[in-house]
């Protein structure tokens, strides 16, 4: 009999088992990759034309070009992140292929390392023909905000990944009863990360919930760049700080859940 | 089994020092108000075959997820290969397989995506090799690259059996490994198994309601019924116990509260 290596630490081989996996799903089916590429499109279509009135109808929007579009796009980068994570994640249970996962060599960590792959990949799928939409349709050329763009992105998919992370650990412990929690929990932030306008619209005792928000950092951030020509590194800095903490709190959180699984029997039944 | 395969299924000197299959002692699992599994101990050494009998909700299923650590038993212990369970699992769970009507393959995915991703999650040497192999094995090697959702029932059986052996592991774990197939393709499966055991010395535990299969494959059976182990020998000394000539008569006389075939125990 084949002597096999004991399977102790993150192994990137198995991380990239599950990335092959994914990627082999996305091919099989055109209807997944259809979706990834249509709602971002009618987004940035819709908001782009939004965009366009108001401007022509306001000075304020007029100078402030492109901050409506640029919420969108950053908003998607952070909603499309979660789902990209979440939906891989439903994958499993949708396909009762989670058993067999967690039975295999596959670490929980290696698990979510590799839906944070693919939420990049789906992501990129996404976003990327958006953002060239946003170019040719309405000049609006998301890359030239240049590096602030990377510190922007990386805090919008750290909040996606703990949203995800969470979400799925919920799923994991409540079956599928729990999914519509993956589609509409980052909803809920919407209104207080201020996509759309800035923090100081809120009355003042939700601003300070607001600020617990990384998003928030991002979206002021991304205004403070488009209106003022400012970048806010003290903004990117605090949500990063915050996003660690998010980080940690949901990798403990979807640990506990799957022990709480496990002493519940509900892998192996994954139902409502 | 026969006397012949009895003898070559004894364990060498070497394999008497290894630690044993699966040890569970005392294992306990309470669902809320239910008791799954109520206080059960066995030792399961290298290289046999057992089979756990039980009526639905005997506590078959709940036993083997906790040997594989997809539940965690409520008190008691699970060793397995030697290891704690599930404290341990990542030195083992490379080492063993399973499987159950609960999971299933991916259905988008070709039989030999499927086969090549969990191959990897096993870190298989020469892949492609064993690939072919076990779908020459399996009869697979035409539907390697169709969907898992376009196969029939037995086609599927025999993937997941081929997903349960792509590591070779040392001890396989199977829920009801021949439900819902066809007696030819069933009786098919039983062969390869009873040649996977010989070939490899590997441990087998195989929960099923099939008492024909149980008969014909394992050289020791644990029955069970309502968490408790109510019997445990080889499959010729329970019939002999309970005066009947096949294991569905033991079965259904447990099922029933007989003893010996005769009366009925008062319930």
């Amino acid at each position: 009999m084949t002597s096999l290596p004991l399977h102790r630490g993150i192994s990137a081989h198995r991380i990239g088992a599950m990335i092959l996996r994914y990627w082999y799903l996305l091919l099989s089916s055109w209807p997944r990759l259809l979706e990834l590429l249509y709602w971002p499109a009618l987004q940035v279509i819709t908001w782009g034309f939004i965009q366009y009135y108001i401007a022509e109808n306001s000075s304020f929007f007029a100078r402030a070009g492109g901050t409506l579009i640029g919420a969108v796009i950053l908003w998607d980068i952070l909603f499309r992140g979660q789902l990209g994570f979440s939906i891989s994640f439903l994958e499993e249970m949708w396909a009762r292929n989670l058993g067999n996962l967690m039975m295999s060599p596959l670490r929980p960590i290696e698990f979510l390392l590799s839906l944070m792959v693919m939420s990049l990949i789906r992501l990129a799928i996404g976003v990327i023909p958006m953002t060239l939409l946003a170019l040719f349709l309405f000049h609006f050329n998301v890359y030239a905000l240049g590096l602030p763009l990377i510190a922007f992105f990386c805090n919008l998919i750290f909040t996606s990944w703990s949203v995800g992370i969470f979400v799925s650990g919920l799923v994991l412990r409540n079956g599928l009863g729990a999914e519509s929690i993956v589609w509409t929990l980052m909803f809920a932030i919407m209104p207080l990360a201020c996509i759309y306008y800035p923090v100081s619209v809120l009355p003042v005792f939700l601003q300070y919930v607001a600020w617990t928000l990384p998003p928030t950092y991002v979206f002021e951030g991304m205004r403070a760049l488009l209106i003022e020509n400012t970048f806010r590194a003290d903004l990117m800095l605090a949500a990063l700080a915050i996003n660690a903490v998010l980080l940690g709190a949901s990798f403990w959180a979807f640990l506990a859940l799957l022990r709480s699984a496990k002493r519940q029997g509900s892998l192996l039944s994954g139902g409502e | 089994m026969t006397e012949n395969d009895e003898a070559s299924s004894r364990p060498t000197v070497a394999e008497r020092s290894l630690p044993a299959a699966i040890a569970v002692d005392h294992l306990v699992k309470v669902y809320k108000q239910t008791r799954a599994v109520d206080d059960i101990s066995f030792v399961l050494p290298r290289g046999s075959i057992t089979g756990l009998l039980g009526g639905n909700g005997a506590g078959k299923t709940t036993t083997i997820a906790m040997i594989m650590g997809l539940v965690l038993p409520t008190s008691g212990r699970v060793q397995v290969l030697g290891h704690e369970m599930p404290a341990e699992s990542a030195a083992v769970l490379g080492r063993m397989n399973f499987e159950s009507p609960y999971v299933d393959m991916p259905m988008r995915l070709t039989v030999r995506q499927n086969l090549t991703v969990f191959g990897k999650l096993y870190a298989v040497k020469n892949l492609s090799e064993r690939i072919a192999a076990l779908a020459d094995d399996l009869d697979l090697t035409e539907f390697l690259d169709r969907a898992n959702g376009k196969l029939s029932a037995g086609q599927k059986t025999r993937v997941a059996l081929a997903k349960a052996l792509i590591n070779q592991p040392e001890l396989l774990l199977l829920d009801e490994p021949t439900a819902s197939l066809d007696p030819d393709t069933a009786d098919w499966v039983r062969a390869h198994l009873e040649r996977y055991r010989r070939d490899n010395n590997a441990t087998i535990l195989l929960a099923s309601h099939n008492m024909l299969e149980v008969e014909r494959l394992c050289d020791r059976v644990i029955i069970m019924k309502r968490g408790r182990i109510e019997d445990d020998d080889t499959p010729r000394a329970i019939m002999a116990r309970y005066n009947r000539t096949n294991l569905e008569e033991v079965f259904l006389d447990v099922a029933r509260g007989r003893v010996n075939g005769a009366k009925e125990v008062a319930r």
